[in-house]
């Protein structure tokens, strides 16, 4: 397989005066309250900052989840607010892999069927899906564990499968909510690395929501947020990233 | 994508065997009740199909069915064979003598008395003996049902002795009969003989037998027939529907199906409807993570529809089986003769399966389609 690196100077996502609200009339709340933040390609970008400040509302506007309320939100070089329904289902299965907080892999599907489940959507032939789904988990230590279901899985192999599901088409973009907060320190910290080395390189970002101080280690940036504003901007972490090419293109 | 809902379906194996069995028990239910009603209402015109010679009956305008006969004159058999178009017409009886046995055993019995001459209505599938026998003195013919009831666990002999009115009568053949209504036993005897074996009328013809002269059609010399001398003809397919509407219209037999038939639907449906939607809420958090993946709606609609499909086909196929089965394992049991799963009724159980899983997937996919993708980054 060949990767297509290349420089690129802008960025994934570019978010200017964000807004969110949710609810109407005198129930309205607003979550985001003006959100400026950049997040560039090739690195780990974290969103950090206290419970209810607003992360998760964030990373959803930006993942295509949710719609802003106000404000400019551009995800690899698309104006969302100009995308329709559809558009935005197809432009997140192209280009977006998602962790989630706790692994949402469907019980019944083994790992190397659940990593697959974004090529499937895709409609990618099984066999082919479930055979790239394999390589990958292979690359990230499951190689024997290909045929096991979630529940016969620990919770740490269990991320690595979402972490495969999440990069198995080849995203632009990855997102991850909490991903290690079901998670050991050890095993967090294994996950992290595996994030960094794996799913990090010059064409991609990666945006993770934590509140876990212990993964401040792993990022290139860290957005801080309060009360739905970004605060601070805070420079590279501590480790200099290694990419490592995986992935179907 | 099919790959994971089938998937999705059968790894939650307690729901997926309760959505089965759900839908093979409404099945079940529905199809056997409806073959149960559709032999009752068959067996009322059980004796109208077991006369193969004749295809035309003639009777008292007043007549609504067969079993209560307003009697014809004797001379209604002649002025039916003048109507032009008729190839012949012979007189038919029915009546309801007590048989008894000479151990006191005693039933009320259908007796048909057919025409003296040509024996036409006599009864074709016989076990024992044969039509003509009706000739010899003092004859009858009786039904399987009949000779095991007065002679129980007895072989098939001929020459047995009953009384039907302080008359003896001598079984000369046994036959097989179509079930009738009342699960009666069926007697056979010449005409002149049968009206003995009642209690005496001014008037006793039930019936006058016809055929067609050949090309015309029986409706045509039916509307002959009632243009000439004011009585009712009908061809034995329009008279054995007669019959069937009087029942339905007369009798609670098909509100008392009905009842059950809806209760087996609504049943199937509630439960079939409440088991998928439980499968879906505790599936929720998977729907989510598809939709945020970039699964579409018309995708995971259609996934729940296979999956909706997949358990109505399978149940389904299980119940009728269930109802077949019974049905083949019971059609030797004499009194459960005739019942027979008509393909109209497994066809028209199928289609209320569809809809019963169609239904019972709508709550479910109605869940799915409105829940945020947002959903999954809640935690």
């Amino acid at each position: 397989m060949t990767h297509n690196v290349q420089t690129i100077t802008h960025p994934a996502v570019v978010c200017r005066r964000v807004t969110k609200d949710f609810g109407a009339g005198e129930n309205q709340v607003r979550v985001l309250r003006g959100v400026d933040l950049d997040v560039p390609f090739g690195g780990m970008t974290l969103l950090v900052g206290p419970s209810g400040c607003g992360k998760t509302t964030l990373l959803s506007v930006v993942a295509g989840l949710l719609n802003a309320s106000g404000g400019e939100v551009t995800v690899l070089g698309e104006d969302s607010r100009r995308m329709s329904g559809g558009e935005a289902v197809r432009f997140r299965r192209r280009n977006i892999g998602f962790v989630f907080q706790q692994y949402n892999l469907l019980p019944a599907l083994t790992a190397a069927e659940n990593a697959a489940v974004p090529l499937l959507a895709a409609g990618v032939p099984k066999k082919k899906a479930v055979a790239a789904a394999s390589d990958l988990l292979s690359q990230l230590g499951l190689g024997e564990r290909l045929h096991a279901l979630p529940s016969q899985l620990s919770g740490g192999q269990q991320q690595r499968v979402a972490l495969a599901r999440a990069l198995v088409h080849g995203p632009r973009l990855v997102v991850c909510d909490e991903p290690t907060s079901a998670l050991d320190h050890e095993t967090g910290n294994a996950v992290m690395e595996l994030l960094t080395n794996i799913a990090v390189r010059p064409d991609r970002a990666v945006v993770v929501v934590t509140h876990d101080s212990r993964v401040f280690q792993f990022a290139d940036r860290i957005a801080h947020m309060d009360d739905g504003r970004i605060v601070e901007t805070s420079g590279a972490g501590s480790r200099p990233f290694e990419p490592v090419f995986a992935g179907v293109n | 994508m099919n790959f994971v809902a089938v998937q999705m379906l059968i790894g939650d194996r307690a729901k997926y065997l309760g959505l089965i069995f759900a839908v093979a028990f409404s099945t079940f239910l529905m199809s056997h009740q409806s073959t149960i009603f559709a032999g009752i209402m068959d067996r009322t015109t059980s004796q109208i199909k077991d006369i193969k010679d004749a295809s035309i009956w003639v009777m008292d305008p007043k007549t609504q069915y067969f079993d209560e006969v307003k009697a014809l004159t004797d001379d209604d058999v002649y002025r039916v064979r003048g109507v032009p178009g008729v190839e012949w017409a012979v007189p038919l009886f029915k009546g309801l003598p007590r048989a008894k046995a000479f151990d006191g055993n005693f039933r009320v019995v259908i007796m048909m008395g057919v025409d003296d001459a040509t024996l036409v209505g006599a009864p074709r599938d016989l076990v024992l003996g044969s039509p003509e026998d009706l000739r010899k003195p003092d004859a009858v013919l009786v039904d399987r049902v009949g000779y095991e009831f007065f002679f129980p666990k007895q072989p098939y002999v001929l020459g047995r002795t009953l009384e039907l009115n302080d008359h003896r009568v001598t079984i000369q053949g046994i036959f097989n009969s179509s079930a009738p209504f009342q699960n009666l036993p069926v007697f056979y005897a010449r005409y002149s003989q049968a009206l003995t074996y009642v209690g005496r009328e001014r008037n006793l013809l039930s019936f006058v037998l016809v055929k067609a002269q050949r090309g015309l059609s029986d409706s045509e010399v039916c509307r002959r027939i009632g243009a000439a001398t004011g009585l009712d003809a009908a061809t034995s397919q329009e008279f054995g529907w007669q019959t069937i509407r009087y029942y339905v219209a007369h009798t609670g037999i098909p509100v008392n199906f009905g009842i059950t038939i809806a209760i087996a639907l609504m049943v199937g449906t509630i439960v079939a409807g409440q088991t998928f939607y439980i499968f879906t809420l505790e599936n929720l958090k998977q729907f989510g993570a598809l939709k945020a993946i970039g699964v579409t709606n018309w995708r995971i609609t259609g996934m729940i529809l296979l999956q909706a499909l997949m358990v109505g086909a399978i149940g389904y196929s299980i119940g009728i089986a269930m109802t077949a089965a019974f049905f083949e394992i019971t059609k030797g049991n004499l009194d459960l003769r005739g019942f027979v799963l008509f393909w109209q009724i497994a066809a028209g159980t199928g289609a209320v399966v569809l809809f019963i899983v169609m239904a019972a997937s709508l709550m479910s996919i109605r869940r799915v389609l409105v829940l945020e993708p947002a959903v999954v980054f809640r935690g």
